[in-house]
């Protein structure tokens, strides 16, 4: 991956995702295109080989985000720096806004009705709401994994992890090829190898829920949001589930919203603790939960409230 | 412990096990003087119908002599096939459209609220007024002659066009969020979303929904009495006036001779046969459909 193999191709091309993303280049500094003009040229990169230490997944920063659900003001004001191949967990009690923030970050939160939100997310320099983004070059370089396992239910385990390359029209991939890698990072080829023509709904949740992941790597996001995935899933998946991310995150940088905090504790290099809408801190795990910095951080971790 | 609560507990007084011993009965009864004429209608339609089948009857068209041979209800068979095909060609694309809108596109806006209710409204509408519509706008004014059996499956279109929507809605609806954001985020287009993850989820009930208002167009008379008219013979020409089974059976009933009320049986058994072979499919594919609603 040097800086000579990069190519740009605009959002709004036809999706020949071979290129680059053009703010990887070394010269980042120097990049004084407006953001705009910058923005067009998001795209995905697919060329990922299992080296991981040649790779880079990309940072998030939150600017001062603002989510509503029509007149109900539901984050206010985050600003929060998601590191690059780093696992961060948002915990905070039910209904404090940690999902609706990590929707804003891949702009799902825009699909409920009613719903809006304000403030910059940008992944590296681009703003993700920018006016001439195309969302949906936003969502292929932002994965997301959902609470429950959703697989296509008409769909076979091979399709299924082939969904995302074939509904975002990407070419010139080998699918074969792509689908064995992707099912493999999510620890499943092992387990449906001789069966991938059967329904994927046929798998166990566990299963099902690594097959969605396997689905949101096969597009090759730079970043992956998981919305707690695993409260659906007994201990054993769970664990499976933990493990994954921990390899996971030497390729993406990882977000995962969970309720549980002895996942946040096991699984996050940073944990970000959230209450009413409001982030009341982020900070290395081990510190969050040995020393916080704010009482109610405290509360929580220790379990007073919540 | 077990016998303390027994003792404890009162036991069923008499007048309530009265009571529902009655009202079981009550109930029992209506239920059965709700299958009398439904059996009925069974037991007339095949000891009357089974008597007009034979092999000359499903093969020939009807001859229109007042004596001798009336013939059989081929034409009468392939006029409602002929019809009823064209129509669903009509009316299945345009309502499972009306339906993707209202679901994917147009939620709760105020526009699709009105299409809703425009929808509801023609459910109820009379099959005759739609015959009377297509009559006055197609027919009257000689659009390409007078009566025609297009005209006649337009007719039809419109009234399964309602029924149609109304189903696809429901299944739609039933397709979970879920899974539509599962696609989105996976950054696919929402016309690819609709293309390839709803519809496909949705489509064994949007099929039997279609079949049945296949179903309920076929016994329809009165979209087809002033719009497709009465001919005897067959013909595959859906500009030209066409037979169809309820107009057959409507004209035959009318007649003095036993003969040709008898073929009205026939053709009514045929009709219905028809009709519960579409049934019968469409809940074949219910029952394998994903969606247990």
């Amino acid at each position: 991956m040097t800086p000579n193999d990069q190519r740009a191709t605009p959002l709004d091309a036809p999706p020949d995702i071979e290129s680059q993303m053009p703010d990887a280049a070394p010269d980042r500094a120097s990049q004084d295109a407006p953001v705009g003009a910058t923005a067009r040229e998001i795209a995905v990169s697919t060329d990922r080989r299992p080296v991981p230490s040649e790779l880079t997944a990309r940072a998030v920063r939150l600017k001062n985000v603002n989510a509503y659900y029509g007149d109900t003001h539901a984050i206010k004001g985050v600003s929060l720096d998601y590191a690059p191949n780093q696992v961060t967990a948002m915990i905070g009690p039910s209904g404090c806004g940690k999902s609706t923030l990590v929707r804003c970050i891949n702009r799902m939160h825009e699909e409920i009705p009613g719903a809006r939100a304000e403030g910059e997310v940008l992944l590296d320099d681009l703003d993700v709401n920018g006016s001439n983004v195309d969302v949906v070059a936003v969502r292929r370089a932002i994965g997301m994994v959902f609470q429950k396992p959703n697989p296509f239910p008409t769909m076979s385990i091979f399709d299924n992890v082939a969904a995302g390359l074939r509904l975002s029209g990407l070419r010139g991939v080998d699918m074969r090829e792509r689908v064995e890698r992707s099912l493999v990072g999510a620890g499943l080829w092992d387990e449906v190898k001789d069966r991938l023509s059967q329904p994927g709904v046929g798998l166990s949740g566990g299963q099902q829920q690594r097959l969605c992941i396997a689905r949101t790597i096969a597009v090759e996001p730079d970043v992956i949001l998981m919305d707690e995935p695993c409260s659906a899933l007994d201990p054993i998946a769970t664990l499976k589930i933990e493990d994954l991310i921990q390899e996971l995150k030497e390729r993406y940088t990882i977000v995962i919203v969970t309720h549980n905090m002895q996942q946040a504790a096991r699984v996050a290099d940073t944990t970000a603790f959230m209450l009413m809408g409001e982030l009341v801190e982020h900070a290395p795990t081990d510190k969050i939960f040995s020393n916080p910095g704010d009482s109610r951080t405290e509360e929580y971790v220790t379990g007073k409230f919540g | 412990m077990s016998t303390v609560a027994q003792t404890r507990l009162p036991r069923v007084s008499p007048r309530r096990r009265r009571a529902d011993t009655i009202a079981r009965g009550v109930v029992l009864a209506f239920t059965l003087i709700a299958v009398v004429p439904l059996v009925l209608i069974l037991y007339f339609l095949i000891k009357e119908g089974l008597g007009a089948w034979s092999g000359d009857f499903f093969t020939t068209d009807p001859t229109g002599r007042f004596l001798g041979d009336p013939g059989g209800i081929r034409s009468a068979i392939l006029g409602t096939i002929e019809m009823v095909a064209l129509a669903s060609v009509i009316a299945v694309p345009v309502g499972v459209g009306v339906a993707l809108y209202l679901v994917e596109y147009g939620k709760v806006s105020r526009f699709a609220n009105v299409v809703r209710y425009f929808v509801d409204v023609m459910t109820g509408v009379p099959s005759v007024v739609f015959g009377l519509f297509v009559y006055i706008v197609l027919v009257v004014t000689k659009v390409a002659g007078t009566f025609a059996a297009w005209k006649g499956s337009v007719a039809l279109a419109l009234l399964m066009l309602p029924v149609v929507t109304r189903s696809a809605e429901v299944v739609l609806n039933l397709v979970p969020n879920s899974l539509r954001e599962a696609a989105l985020a996976l950054g696919a287009p929402r016309w690819k979303v609709v293309f390839r993850i709803v519809l496909p989820t949705a489509l064994p009930g949007i099929v039997t929904g279609s079949l049945l208002a296949v179903a309920r167009a076929a016994g329809e008379t009165a979209p087809l009495l002033f719009t497709a008219a009465f001919v005897l013979g067959a013909n595959a020409d859906l500009s030209q006036r066409m037979n169809s089974l309820p107009l057959q059976i409507f004209n035959d009933v009318g007649q003095a001779q036993d003969r040709l009320v008898q073929r009205a049986w026939g053709a009514a058994l045929t009709l219905v046969l028809m009709v519960l072979v579409l049934t019968l499919i469409a809940r074949l594919i219910q029952r394998r459909s994903k969606l247990a609603a």
